[in-house]
């Protein structure tokens, strides 16, 4: 039985040996890291400091890593998407690094296969470690404060969550270091991805690192939709909810109903390469087209998964800069819900080349043209909320202002390619991956940006720094449009992506230069970043939020303490108003009502979700190298702490009102 | 004076990047937009028009973005604040209306331009259209003329002027077959066959690659499409069909296994129904070829 | 809601592939009609049992609960017995998932709706004991109806299941 055949299963010493440049790299990191550990160990000893550090993690494990405060969790998932985004970045200056290098009679740094893992592990870090982890950290830290809510309607799953993407993002890392990632592409499309083209463990490392994140993500998606119907603050109907969690709403939406699709097509790509099934093999009867159709049935509403928290971001920070209403509220309404219904109508054309009929490509073409009409409306309410108000030129409001000119260029390309006959041109090329950066950056990143720095001082009681943040962000800006503008040129001059070689009679070298340079700047712009965070706790006291309002908020978030109380508000009053506490703002005079204070439960802290996140990372790791046993302990555990969680009775806590009272 | 200066830089760095790219430009033909066949001629026209359409509204909100931030920046107080001026019926109308009036127009010309520029569509023409069957393999593209009876790998020539019918599948992992100067790309994929039409205007020697990630070797499979004149062509084939090289199974077989980078090659006898047979060896296995 | 979605995905999958047999047998040669029907009969007399249960949940019959909970359960084994049965006989016939890509979506419909069954069953399981231990709370009440919803769930997907895959496969030629 293969059981018994070999308790480690297909993991031997072989797994850790790395080629070339790859292993150098390897190898520097992990001398320096045993280097630097035996450095901090030394140091411990020497200033008798292990009593602190123990502290410390005590501390971690209490105040944080077992907490079921959503803004405690939001901020995680944050800080881990941007390890994860340095990890991309690192990935894409490695790509134009080789892009640069490996022309003609050279062959660069990276063999093809490396070249091929790094493209795929960029994208795929990007798409699910990135944007979902500083979306999903974003909706944490907002959207029960803009409900007016103490917590979200499933805390612990919340946890769970949160602790599974953290797995997944770990597993997915850990190919780096213990086999090999897949060299497939971020979507990994059959029959390259089946075992009989891709034989490694690399593309188990992709399915099992999206599976536990995947699932993940849907938790999330089902929370967060039962959050905002049910835990609203009385008073605030659907049509007085913030523009923000409408566009969260909309995005939970497609969760709960895309997400299932890339649970089953994952599922079915493991067992073709586990079990030897014949779903998206080329021959036996099965049918790699199939995967390419559900992939994108999934794949195209992420897309807007991504982006429509985004608009919604740009929707608040719009409002509040400009001391105006949100223009065209109800039409903004109608677009987001008619992104959100064609978004499922559309996933074709991402391969009209696989040649069906004209009628079913004209068909997908033209309903994705039809997207653009809302997303046109979006920017006009955004700039006529502007009209007639008093702009404040603050950092978000700079991103949003990057936002429609990227976002409107790549909008244009992508309609261009929306067209059957055009897209035959453009498909593959590094057109296509010039109009999803754009996008993706333009889009969602800068939008993810603005929210973060708009809502940092609501999380910690302090501004960002205003001065790096724009260096910040005119790095990314022009870095980006150095990256990108001539990938647009260079896909129209045939160069087609994940090329890791080309001749130079193409002509293409210049051009890719000045796209490394572009990364540069984008480097340089993360850097700023980073340095803003550092000056910006350093000088905290210079940007300290008192008020609990630093920009001249609208929405209720803006109406509690700057940090709020992990209760999240004193009193839950009803509310009347869209834009409740500008409303409350405004007619300050008339108040005077003595607030009741009652008491309020709280779930406790609770350890399970990482325990089932590492049973669940067990799981992941064991089928990926075939050992059936640890794959055993990794099941029965996850079981296990599901069925303990469900039974445990005793959950919560109570703050008595006195004591609520007394914080207020 | 501080902004001036800084504008002045934003312009001038602007135009440097302009002019660094026109220089790397020059001397290069930038494919998509310098086409030598009826498809790809057809499909850039129609990508301008697109992008004209599109501008109806694009430049209006980039000027829009402009002048309003400048407008209603904070410091001007002489503009107007309306604060809770949050609808006006005629203006969302109007960019409701707008862009549907200009979606419409481009649905028609997509309607349109999918059934005239369908690559399945035969193309017309008073010569009579010659039959290329495309192999995609790891990691090269077997071209093989069922009508002549010879094959030839990483090359393909044909007569200028006649169309041209790719009959494409693949005994590999998905690859796309495209030769931008001729006309946009359709997918190869195994078990099954796709169809592409394309016909050169004149004599020349145009770039096809791969635009679908297949592996390895993905990046050195490329080939050269040469157009020629009717009687060049039949030059052409007398000299291949007296290769030393016959494609048998054996051959066929041979040429399948994985390699990189191969120099175009040459075949003469080509075993009858050796397409069929590749296709076909995905949907029930097949006396004579492997199974794999 | 979500596994709606995900069920659907497998059945459009075996739409898709259950022609795609690559010289193996197709649907009609492999099953057996009648076995398949008493599956079917016992799962739904399961859920009627299974109805039978939250009718006395709510009347607050504490014993009565745990009979019909019991018998639903043994019901679900049984099911699950036949099931695999089923899946032995195939395989050993050499008829196994590797076989097709028509018996890879087979054996993945029919089995993800049996590997439900089974969590069914250890939740019916975990449920049963809390019921022993502390009686009907309100929160065992409301997983209680929750289980049921789901055991009913399952039974509509089964009789989905059976009439595309095990019906329509048997009327095909």
């Amino acid at each position: 039985m293969i059981f018994l055949g070999n308790a480690l299963g297909l993991l031997t010493l072989n797994a850790l040996k790395h080629d070339g440049f790859t292993g150098v790299m390897l190898l520097a990191t992990a001398v320096m890291g045993a280097l630097g550990g035996l450095l901090a160990v030394a140091a411990l000893t020497y200033f008798k400091r292990w009593g602190w550090i123990l502290g410390r993690a005590k501390w971690l494990w209490r105040e944080w890593l077992t907490s079921l405060d959503p803004k405690k969790i939001g901020v995680m998932y944050i800080a881990v998407a941007f390890l994860m985004l340095l990890r991309g970045a690192t990935d894409a200056a490695m790509m134009r690094a080789q892009q640069v290098l490996s022309v003609g009679q050279s062959h660069g740094v990276l063999s093809a296969d490396t070249f091929q893992q790094v493209f795929s592990a960029h994208g795929t870090i990007m798409i699910f470690f990135v944007a979902m982890g500083l979306m999903f950290g974003l909706i944490n830290l907002v959207v029960p404060l803009q409900i007016g809510a103490r917590d979200v309607a499933f805390p612990f799953m919340n946890s769970a969550s949160f602790w599974l993407y953290v797995a997944g993002a770990v597993l997915m890392n850990v190919s780096l270091v213990v086999g090999e990632f897949a060299a497939t592409g971020w979507l990994a499309y059959p029959p390259l991805s089946e075992l009989r083209y891709s034989p490694g463990v690399g593309v188990d490392y992709w399915i099992w690192s999206l599976q536990i994140a995947g699932v993940g993500s849907l938790l999330s998606g089902v929370n967060f939709l039962v959050t905002i119907l049910k835990l609203r603050r009385p008073g605030m109907t659907m049509m007085k909810m913030p523009m923000f969690v409408w566009s969260v709403l909309n995005a939970m939406v497609l969760v709960v109903f895309a997400f299932p699709i890339l649970t089953a097509t994952l599922a079915m790509l493991a067992l073709d390469r586990t079990l030897g099934m014949h779903f998206f093999t080329s021959g036996f009867g099965g049918n790699p087209m199939m995967y390419v159709n559900l992939i994108w049935a999934w794949g195209h509403p992420e897309v807007y998964i991504l982006i429509l928290p985004a608009f919604g971001v740009f929707s608040e920070v719009v409002a509040t800069f400009s001391s105006k209403r949100l223009f065209g509220y109800k039409s903004m309404v109608w677009a987001l819900g008619s992104i959100t219904f064609l978004s499922f109508l559309v996933w074709l054309h991402h391969f009209f080349t696989m040649g069906a009929g004209a009628n079913v490509n004209a068909f997908f073409g033209i309903m994705t043209m039809v997207i653009a009409i809302p997303t046109g409306v979006k920017v006009f309410n955004w700039l006529f909320t502007m009209y007639r108000g008093r702009i404040r030129f603050t950092t978000p409001m700079l991103w949003f202002l990057g936002f429609v000119v990227t976002f409107t260029l790549g909008g244009m390309a992508g309609v261009l390619m929306a067209v059957p006959s055009v897209d035959f041109q453009l498909h593959n090329s590094l057109f296509l991956v010039a109009h999803f950066h754009t996008m993706i950056v333009g889009g969602v990143i800068f939008g993810l940006f603005a929210g973060i720095t708009y809502w940092f001082p609501k999380i910690f009681g302090f501004r960002l720094n205003e001065r790096l943040g724009r260096y910040a962000f005119w790095c990314w800006l022009t870095g980006f449009l150095l990256a990108f503008v001539p990938l647009y040129i260079l896909g129209m001059m045939g160069a087609t992506r994940r090329l890791d070689h080309y001749e130079p009679s193409t002509g293409w070298r210049g051009l890719f230069i000045v796209a490394g340079v572009g990364v540069c700047v984008i480097g340089l712009g993360i850097g700023f970043q980073i340095l803003q965070m550092i000056v910006s706790v350093w000088r905290r006291k210079e940007n300290l939020d008192m008020t609990g309002d630093p920009w001249g908020g609208r929405t209720l978030e803006w109406s509690t303490t700057s940090p709020p109380p992990v209760y999240n508000f004193a009193t839950l009053d009803a509310v009347t108003e869209r834009d409740a506490f500008w409303a409350s703002k405004q007619k300050k005079a008339s108040g005077g009502r003595k607030p009741h204070y009652t008491d309020i439960a709280l779930p406790k802290n609770s350890a399970m979700g990482i325990i089932l996140a590492g049973f669940a990372f067990v799981l992941g790791f064991a089928v990926i190298w075939h050992i059936w046993w640890l794959a055993v302990v990794g099941l029965l555990g996850v079981i296990a702490t599901i069925i303990i969680r469900t039974s445990t009775d005793d959950s919560e806590y109570t703050i008595p009102a006195a004591k609520v009272e007394e914080a207020a | 004076m501080n902004k001036l200066l800084k504008l002045g830089l934003v312009i001038l760095l602007g135009l440097g990047v302009a002019v660094l790219l026109v220089k790397l430009l020059h001397g290069h033909d930038i494919a998509v937009l310098n086409p030598r066949g009826l498809i790809a001629f057809k499909e850039r026209s129609l990508m301008i028009t697109a992008t004209l359409l599109m501008l109806i509204v694009v430049i209006p909100v980039f000027i829009l973005t402009f002048v309003i931030s400048w407008r209603y920046r904070a410091g001007n107080t002489k503009a107007k604040y309306a604060p809770d001026w949050d609808h006006h019926r005629v203006l969302e109308f109007t960019w409701w209306a707008v862009p549907t009036a200009i979606i419409v127009g481009l649905a028609v010309i997509t309607w349109q331009s999918s059934h005239e520029l369908d690559p399945y569509k035969p193309l017309a023409s008073d010569k009579k259209p010659i039959t290329i069957q495309v192999v995609a393999l790891q990691w090269k593209w077997l071209f093989i003329y069922p009508e002549q009876h010879i094959a030839s790998v990483n090359m393909v020539e044909f007569p200028e002027g006649t169309p041209v019918n790719f009959e494409i599948t693949s005994d590999a992992p998905m690859n796309s077959f495209w030769i931008p100067q001729l006309g946009g790309q359709i997918y190869a994929m195994s078990g099954m066959t796709t169809h592409l039409h394309l016909m050169a205007d004149s004599p020349g020697s145009f770039d096809g690659s791969s635009a679908n990630l297949s592996g390895a070797g993905f990046a050195g499979m490329k080939f050269t499409a040469k157009s020629v004149p009717r009687a060049e062509f039949d030059v052409w084939t007398k000299s291949v069909e007296r290769s030393p090289h016959h494609l048998d199974h054996g051959a066929y077989q041979a040429l399948a296994k994985p390699s990189q980078n191969n120099p175009p090659s040459y075949y003469s006898f080509v075993t009858e129904g050796l397409y069929d047979e590749v296709v076909m060896n995905y949907m029930t296995p097949m006396p004579g070829m492997v199974t794999r | 809601m979500t596994d709606c979605v995900l069920f659907a995905s497998l059945f459009a999958t075996y739409a898709v592939l259950h022609n795609n047999t690559f010289g193996g047998p197709g649907a009609h040669e492999l099953f057996s009609m009648p076995f398949v029907l008493a599956e079917t009969l016992i799962l739904l007399t399961s859920s009627f049992t299974a109805g039978l249960a939250i009718l006395a949940t709510h009347q607050g019959k504490r014993n009565q609960v745990l009979t019909w909970l019991s018998l639903t359960f043994l019901l679900g084994v049984a099911f699950l017995t036949m099931e695999i049965t089923e899946f032995s006989h195939l395989a050993a016939e050499g008829n196994s998932w590797q076989r097709s890509g028509f018996l890879s979506a087979f054996f993945t419909l029919v089995g993800t709706h049996g590997l439900h069954i089974a969590t069914g069953l250890l939740w019916m399981t975990v449920l049963m004991i809390q019921v022993l231990r502390r009686g009907l709370g309100t929160a065992t009440v409301r997983r209680l109806t929750l289980l049921s919803l789901f055991w009913h769930f399952l039974d509509v997907i089964w009789i989905f299941i059976f009439t595309i895959v095990y019906l329509m496969g048997a009327i095909q030629v």
